[in-house]
Order: C-alpha cells, then sequence, then structure tokens
C-alpha cells in the first residue's frame, strides 16, 4: 500500500453513482467527454426499473397519464421545480438517449412516450411511470386488455403473493387469477429474487421453469412474475421463457433490492468501464477543492489516496439515503461542501402528523439551489465555482417521493447539467 | 353467551384492557366470577403500553412518596416470584453525578433502608466497572433491586389464564358510549363494536371501569363526578441499541430523562412529564427529546449520540390531590371509588398507581366487586403463578430467536428480520392468543408479537406479514392495503419526533417504498 496519491485527470468528474450519475456519464459518453465517477453505487439497487417522469401531481389530487401536459402545468404551479428548469424536448432527448444507450447494452426500455405506462406493483397497486423494461411491458398490455393472466409465485418467496396482487386488481381485472409454484432446483426453505434470477441464466433453468408455468397456466395467454428474469441478458432469458412456454410473460418488481435495480448496477459497473468512463464505484469523496485551472476530488480505496482532477464536475450525491444531505438535529446540510440546503425552518417542520399524507413532507422539499445552468449557489446567491454543476434530487424544490418523479429528475437535470459543462468544457 | 347476538351477558363488565383491567379479570376468576372486558381499542393502548416496562424497586419513591415505595417493593418481589416469565431481574442502579445535590445522595440508602428496600452502595468504580457507558463525573452510585416486566405479555397472560378458568371473554375494539340505570344501578353498557361497526349491549350485575387515563370520562358517563384526574403527559424515546444491562436511575428527586430502562435489545430514556388537557392527540415533540437526551446524558454521556428508532408520549393519570403540590409529587398511588356517594350501587372506579401495582389495585377492585355479589372467595392472585403460554410470549424481546435455535425449520420463514419472527410464530398466535380470534390483521398481529418493533420498525416486515396474510385468505380485498397504511401511519407516530441522522436516511427508503412505489399514499376508497 502506497501512502503516494494517484493521480487521474478528466474533463468530466462525476460525484454520485445513482441514476442522476449514471445518467451524466452516459451522456458524457455521447458526447465524448472524458469522464470520471465516483460514488457508493448502493442506491441504483433500491430502484424498481420503472423510469418516472411524473405520475402524481399536486397532493391528493389523481394519477397523472400524460406526464407532458402535468409538466405545463407544473410550471404554472411550481416554476422552481427543477423538472420546470429543463426544457420539455430536453427531457423527451434525455429519455430517449437514456433508455437508448440501456437497449444497445442489452437491457432494452420502452421508449418514453406521448403518456403513461400503467404499470403493476408487487402489492397489486397502480402506478403511472414513462418507461418500463422490455421483460415488464407485457403486463400493462394484459391489464389493459383484460387478458386472461396467471400471476405466479414460488413457494418460499417473502413479499411476493400472487394472491395479493389479484385481490387488490380484480375489480379492474376480472380474468386475472394466481398459482404458486416451486423453483426449480429450490424446494427448501428460503427463495431470493437475486439467486433465482441468476439461477434462469442457466438454459436447464429455465426449461424446468417453463415446465411448471406450462403447468399452472391453463388458459391463460399471459404470465405474470416477481422480477426474476436473469441478471444479466434478461432479454433473452424472457425470449425464451415465452418460447418454452407458447405465453407471453412479464415481471412485476419486487421490494428492494430488487432484481431489476442490481441489474441497472451492474450493468453500469461493467459498461462504463468498458466505454472509457474512469469509474471508482465503491468509494465515497472525502474532500473537492477548486484552484485555478482545475478541481480536485481527493478520496481513497484500498491501494491507497486517489486525486482525480477535472475541469469540471457534477455534483449528484443525491439525498439521505446516499450520503448527499444529512440531517441532523439542528438542521439538514449537504455533505461535501456544506453548501447551503433550501430548508424548514425547524425539525418540528420536517413532517406531517400523518405519514402517508398525500401532500408530502417539507423535509424532502429541502435541497441545494442552482442556477439556470444547473451551478449551485452560494448563501449570497453566487455561484459555488463555475466549475461546479449539480444534478439529482439533492436538488431543492421538488418531492420525487410524492411526484412519483425520482428517474426523471435525475435524467432531467444529468442531462442539463452535462450540456452546461460541454458549453463551459469548450469554451462557449 | 353467544358471541352473535347483539346482548351479552355476563356477571362483571370490566372497561379498559390495561393491566389493571386484565388483573381484575384474573382475580375475578379465580374467586370464579365470570367477566367480559373489554376495550376501545385494544391490550395496553393506552399507559400500560407507553411506559418504560420498568417493574420499580420503590427505590424511585423514596423520596416523595414512602408508601408508593413500599408497595412497590412488596409487588415487585411477588411478581418476580409468580410472573417470572414476564420480567428480566435486570436489576437497578442508582447514580449521582456532578452538580447533582450530594445531600440527597447521601440520605437515599437510609430512605431506602426505612422502606425496606434492599440499597447496596457502590464506590463509583464498582458501578462503572458494572456499568462502563456510565459518566465519569459520577459522585455515588447505589444498587436495588429494580427490574423490567414487559406489560404486553403481562396483559395477554392475564386474559389467558381468565379464559381458561372459566371462560371469561375479552373483546378488543368495543367501546362504551353510555350506561342504561334504573333504580340506583347500572343494567346495562350500550357500546358500540368498532371492529364489525355495529351497536352492543352488554348487560351485567357489576360494572368496572378500568379506564386508566379516560376513567373520568367513563364515570361520567354514569354521571359519577368523584373522580379527579389530572393528565401528566410522559415522553419516552427507545434507542437502536442496548445502552446498559442495569436499570440506570439518576439518583436526585424524581426529574425529566432521569431513567434509562433495557427492553430486550433496546434501551428506554425518559420521561418529561407536562401537563395536558387532551388525552386522544399527544405526540412527541422535539423540545421533549432533546430534554430527555441532554439530561439522560449527563449520567450516560452515550445517549447524547445513540441514535434513536422512536418516541412515543402517553398520559398518565394521576389523582388529584389537595393542596398545590407538582405533578412529580402527585400521588402514584392509586384510588378505588366505590360511588356509593353518587347513589350508584354496582360500579366502581380504580385509576392512578403504576404498572407495578397492578396486581394489587387489581385485588383491591375485585375484593369490593365480589363482596357486592356476595362472593366470599378470597384473592389468590398473591400466591397463584400466572401460568406460561407459549401464544402469548411473542411480545417478549428474544422469544423468537430461542424458539429459532430450538426448532430451526428452513421452511419457516422469519417475515420480521429485525425481530427473528417467523411465520410459525403468527400461526401459533392465531391459534392462542386472547382478542385474535374475530381480527386476523396486521394490527392484532403487531400487538401481540415484536414484529415492526426493531430498527425498520415494521417498514419490511409489515410489507411481508401482510403478503403471508393475503397468502391465509386473511384478507380477500384491498382491506389488507389499507391496514398496511394505517399501520404504517401508526408506527410513523413513534418515529417522527427522531428522524435524523441514519433514521432520514431509512426513512426515505421506507417512504420511497411505501408511497413512491406502492402509492399507500392514495390508495381508493376509504379516506
Amino acid at each position: 500500500m502506497s501512502a503516494e496519491p494517484r493521480h487521474f485527470t478528466t474533463q468530466l468528474a462525476v460525484i454520485g453513482s445513482g441514476i442522476a450519475g449514471f445518467a451524466a456519464s452516459i451522456f458524457a459518453i455521447n458526447r465524448k467527454i472524458l469522464t470520471a465517477q465516483v460514488g457508493n453505487t448502493g442506491a441504483v439497487a433500491y430502484t424498481t426499473g420503472y423510469l418516472d417522469l411524473i405520475g402524481k401531481l399536486g397532493g391528493a389530487a389523481g394519477l397523472v397519464t400524460d406526464p407532458w401536459q402535468a409538466l405545463e402545468s407544473l410550471r404554472e404551479t411550481e416554476p422552481k421545480h427543477p423538472l420546470c428548469r429543463v426544457a420539455a424536448g430536453d427531457i423527451q432527448q434525455a429519455f430517449a438517449e437514456f433508455t437508448d444507450f440501456l437497449g444497445a447494452c442489452g437491457l432494452a426500455y420502452s421508449a418514453p412516450g406521448r403518456s403513461n405506462i400503467t404499470a403493476l406493483t408487487p402489492v397489486g397497486t397502480l402506478k403511472q411511470t414513462l418507461c418500463v423494461p422490455a421483460t415488464m411491458a407485457a403486463g400493462p398490455r394484459a391489464l389493459a386488455a383484460n387478458a386472461p393472466c396467471v400471476i405466479v409465485d414460488f413457494r418460499g418467496l417473502k413479499g411476493f403473493s400472487g394472491a395479493e396482487v389479484v385481490a387488490n386488481l380484480r375489480a379492474r381485472w376480472p380474468h386475472l387469477t394466481t398459482q404458486r409454484i416451486v423453483f426449480p432446483g429450490m424446494e427448501r426453505g428460503e427463495v431470493y429474487p437475486e439467486v433465482m434470477a441468476r439461477a434462469l441464466e442457466v438454459p436447464a433453468t429455465r426449461e424446468k421453469l417453463a415446465e411448471a408455468l406450462s403447468g399452472v397456466a391453463g388458459s391463460a395467454r399471459v404470465i405474470g412474475l416477481p422480477a426474476i428474469l436473469g441478471m444479466h441478458r434478461p432479454d433473452h432469458v424472457l425470449a425464451e421463457l415465452e418460447r418454452l412456454t407458447g405465453r407471453e410473460i412479464f415481471e412485476i418488481p419486487t421490494m428492494p433490492p430488487s432484481v431489476p435495480g442490481i441489474r441497472l448496477r451492474e450493468l453500469f459497473q461493467q459498461v462504463l468501464p468498458q466505454q472509457g468512463v474512469t469509474l471508482i464505484p465503491q468509494q465515497r469523496v472525502a474532500s473537492l477543492s477548486f484552484d485555478g485551472d482545475s478541481a480536485t476530488l481527493a478520496l481513497s480505496d484500498s491501494y491507497g489516496p486517489i486525486r482525480i482532477h477535472a475541469q469540471a464536475v457534477i455534483l449528484a450525491t443525491g439525498r439521505f439515503l446516499s450520503g448527499g444531505l444529512e440531517a441532523h438535529p439542528a438542521g439538514i446540510r449537504e455533505h461535501l461542501l456544506d453548501l447551503p440546503v433550501t430548508q424548514p425552518a425547524g425539525r418540528a417542520d420536517w413532517y406531517r402528523e400523518r405519514y402517508t399524507d398525500p401532500r408530502g413532507h417539507a423535509i424532502h422539499r429541502a435541497g441545494i439551489e442552482v442556477d439556470d445552468s444547473f451551478r449551485p449557489l452560494t448563501r449570497e446567491g453566487h455561484r459555488h465555482h463555475e466549475r461546479l454543476f449539480a444534478a439529482g434530487v439533492i436538488l431543492a424544490h421538488q418531492d420525487w417521493i410524492r411526484g412519483r418523479s425520482g428517474a426523471g429528475i435525475a435524467i432531467a437535470t444529468a442531462f442539463k447539467a452535462v450540456t452546461e459543462a460541454e458549453r463551459f468544457l469548450s469554451g462557449r | 353467551m353467544s358471541s352473535g347476538a347483539t346482548t351479552l351477558e355476563t356477571e362483571v363488565l370490566i372497561i379498559g384492557g390495561g393491566v389493571t383491567g386484565t388483573g381484575i379479570m384474573r382475580d375475578l376468576a379465580l374467586r370464579g366470577i365470570h367477566s367480559l372486558l373489554i376495550d376501545k381499542r385494544d391490550l395496553c393502548a393506552g399507559a400500560s403500553g407507553g411506559n418504560h416496562g420498568l417493574l420499580h424497586s420503590g427505590g424511585r419513591y423514596v423520596s416523595t412518596d414512602p408508601a408508593a415505595a413500599m408497595e412497590c417493593r412488596q409487588e415487585n418481589a411477588l411478581l418476580k416470584r409468580l410472573a417470572p416469565q414476564c420480567i428480566e431481574t435486570a436489576g437497578g442502579l442508582f447514580v449521582a453525578v456532578e452538580g447533582d445535590d450530594p445531600a440527597f445522595a447521601e440520605k437515599f440508602p437510609a430512605l431506602c433502608r426505612n422502606a425496606g428496600i434492599d440499597c447496596e452502595e457502590l464506590s463509583p468504580g464498582e458501578a462503572r466497572r458494572l456499568e462502563p457507558v456510565l459518566s465519569d463525573k459520577l459522585f455515588k452510585a447505589c444498587r436495588v433491586p429494580d427490574a423490567t416486566i414487559d406489560p404486553f405479555h403481562l396483559a395477554l397472560l392475564n386474559v389467558d389464564h381468565a379464559r381458561l378458568i372459566n371462560g371469561s371473554v375479552y373483546r378488543p375494539h368495543t367501546e362504551v358510549l353510555r350506561f342504561e340505570m334504573a333504580d340506583g344501578e347500572i343494567r346495562a353498557a350500550i357500546c358500540h363494536d368498532h371492529l364489525h361497526n355495529r351497536p352492543l349491549t352488554i348487560r351485567a350485575r357489576q360494572f368496572v371501569n378500568a379506564g386508566g387515563a379516560w376513567a373520568m370520562n367513563v364515570a361520567r358517563l354514569a354521571a359519577c363526578a368523584d373522580v379527579h384526574l389530572l393528565y401528566a403527559k410522559g415522553t419516552i424515546l427507545v434507542s437502536s441499541d442496548r445502552l446498559a444491562h442495569h436499570v440506570v436511575n439518576r439518583l436526585r428527586p424524581p426529574g425529566d430523562g432521569d431513567i434509562l430502562v433495557p427492553g430486550g435489545t433496546v434501551s428506554l430514556l425518559g420521561t418529561t412529564s407536562t401537563r395536558v388537557d387532551d388525552l386522544e392527540n399527544v405526540s412527541p415533540v422535539a423540545e421533549e427529546i432533546d430534554r430527555n437526551i441532554r439530561e439522560g446524558a449527563a449520567m450516560i454521556p452515550a445517549l447524547a449520540g445513540a441514535r434513536y428508532i422512536r418516541a412515543f408520549s402517553r398520559v398518565r393519570p394521576l389523582l388529584q390531590a389537595a393542596g398545590n403540590a407538582s405533578d412529580r409529587a402527585a400521588s402514584r398511588g392509586f384510588a378505588l371509588l366505590d360511588h356509593a356517594t353518587q347513589g350508584i350501587g354496582n360500579f366502581c372506579t380504580i385509576t392512578g398507581g403504576k404498572l407495578t401495582t397492578f396486581r394489587l389495585m387489581a385485588e383491591k377492585t375485585a375484593d369490593l366487586v365480589a363482596g357486592r355479589l356476595g362472593n366470599g372467595e378470597a384473592c389468590t392472585t398473591a400466591t397463584v403463578p400466572l401460568p406460561d403460554d407459549e401464544a402469548c410470549s411473542w411480545t417478549e424481546p428474544g422469544t423468537a430467536l430461542k424458539h429459532w435455535h430450538r426448532d430451526s425449520d428452513p421452511d419457516d420463514m422469519i417475515l420480521c428480520e429485525c425481530e427473528m419472527l417467523p411465520q410459525s410464530a403468527i400461526e401459533q398466535v392465531f391459534a392462542g392468543s386472547p382478542g385474535i380470534e374475530q381480527e386476523r390483521t396486521l394490527q392484532a398481529v403487531a400487538l401481540r408479537t415484536r414484529a415492526g418493533k426493531g430498527p425498520c420498525q415494521g417498514s419490511f416486515c409489515g410489507i411481508r406479514i401482510t403478503s403471508w396474510l393475503y397468502d391465509q385468505g386473511c384478507y380477500r380485498d384491498a382491506t389488507g392495503l389499507a391496514h398496511l397504511r394505517d399501520f404504517f401511519d401508526e408506527r410513523f407516530k413513534g418515529q417522527r419526533s427522531v428522524i435524523w441522522g441514519q433514521q432520514a436516511a431509512q426513512m426515505e427508503l421506507a417512504e420511497a417504498l411505501h408511497c413512491g412505489l406502492l402509492g399507500l399514499d392514495t390508495l381508493e376508497g376509504d379516506r
């Protein structure tokens, strides 16, 4: 182990490895910007695979079927919302670039459409989202068509009950039934989605599962499963199972960390380095400093200290779960630079009395402020530094949970931040 | 008695399913008297379920209320012998730290001796060897026989034993709306059955008001104006780890944040005391949390940086005493009112008191009721041990782990991973835990087990248990999700005031799952 730091020089450094961080790296790759990305990838595994733009708007109001129209309303009611600071055309392009990239890497997604997709959840509720993985696409189609469909669950798999999905969807989907089977080779004890998904990469397991599925599907033309259809080649696993059963098959996300989230994490970790990104996925940046002509990120890995010298930096460190923001009894702080955080007056105002209040909690609207070029602002309202940009849910004036807009905010603001960083790097 | 009818009959109707009400039920059954116990919510919904779980040695009261101290000392010894399955004999320390009154600390051992309480004086070094987390500013320490007691386990076993003895019945979610009176007696309680949303009439010969903090309200339904209570709100914090093996008390006159009580794998810190008027909507506020932590940290510095997983507030009923004493000095004793002066011959009210003396309160009440019924049997709860029943044991921390080691079966899935609660435990609760017969719900399971009590506070296990209940056919429509949402809303009341640090990250993940994915904030229907 050496005490001498290893130095990397890059055009762009992305801090954070959630959807926003990875989206920023993808947009940078597409723009031929030399990029390094640092940050723990934990939170990606908690995503469902659904890419929401806006699924819900304004308190108790109903679900959003047209997210583009919702975006227009949002511009009227919440002009400070990060999504309102990115042009609709840019958001559209950002989603298209992001999903095209995933598709080219073997994880096909539906293209961003004019309206939301009504997707299924593991408890049988419905959710409005913009893009779904190809492995989940047949579910919303079958629901819309009220097609005869069987939800198949597995003995030993906790937290996913076909009976629950059916009970909660029966009124809307009379032709939905459920069956329980044993996963091939996992006859005893508890079974885990990640293990099942990896097992399905093996052709023999797929053949046995297809046999079991055919045995219980009866007259149903569509089969719904918890998300277990392979880890690295889900589109192939899906096609094979559909061929073997002669039926359409779809996945429903399970409780996090779920297979679709792990797929995204593994894909990013594998593909980004192949595309030239210097990816340091398991470390946190200890400090970020700016001198005359570059920014310096200091961090360490098991081989010793690392210094990354970058012309521009995108801060995409997320909120409390990812460590971008910290909630202290005395107030909310931004972890890396102690940037000012717009927040409620005191801790007593962070949460409403009722947890599931549809209006959401004030703590989620806390975050950092940026100017129109997505550069973070100081307390005095000046740019923190011309080389620093920010993206993702660390930004203030949004509630991605109640708005069902986490991926949308991440992808749209990463697109905007990369565009602005590119403008800066090219000296325009 | 038919459970389908809208009129039920019994010898004694007991109102209030706290430890006192359940103790009266068992005491009466042991004397051969049949009773019906009702609660507008479920067992231990009031102060019985919202305290430290401290089985007092009496040391706490030697300076303010020597009579209560002696009662505690006797009941402590008795319960350790008769209900050991509900008790952890942790032992207690009283510690004085820099800034505390040395004169008070010096006279404490003598006060204990006067009340008959064993009190061993320890050097500061000995005390810190026993509990290394104690402050190095400690100057005086005494050891007393404090212990901890699980009120839920106790209440369940009381009800279970009464049911076994003579078929006495417990009905949760049954609220008295008014009394039907005639000739100076109550004839019937007109109730509402919230579970089935229908009216219910209960006829009895004797009526017992064991409503705890609600006792004054219940008494007024019978036009009795002789119950005078003060309401003291107490707030307690729960840490994610057990910080000390012993109960640790501050060696000074009772004040805020001066007791830390172990509860299995966690510790409970409290309490504050604030006068309130409203009984229904009490919840912790940031100032109480900060005060408890500040005071507690003087004894145990680690409390300042500890991770807290919940905080809760409950109302203690205090008997309104003559004079102008403070709430701390107000009587922690209990009162049994026979309402003779109110012109009613078959109604009594038991209130005040504390968890440690619940058995004595039940004894005095049952003496009065049995006498009025012409039953000459003597009380036997001071000699008859409380029988054990595994179905009632799942509220006890660590129970799950014992069973898991004993009958490890790979097919018996652990549904609550924080508390290692397997599905077989819920099956056992369904088969034998009192009050669950008509209500196979997430809430009823949570009350009777440790589910949702660990660091994740039910965020994940709530979902797993609900799925399992759907699999079992306990839910067949969207009711299960409404219950899941209500369960999270209820748990949140205890989390809301301690969300910072790691808890903020935990909450963000939970809310993204519960609302962002599952949409529990937008369920259709019953809102």
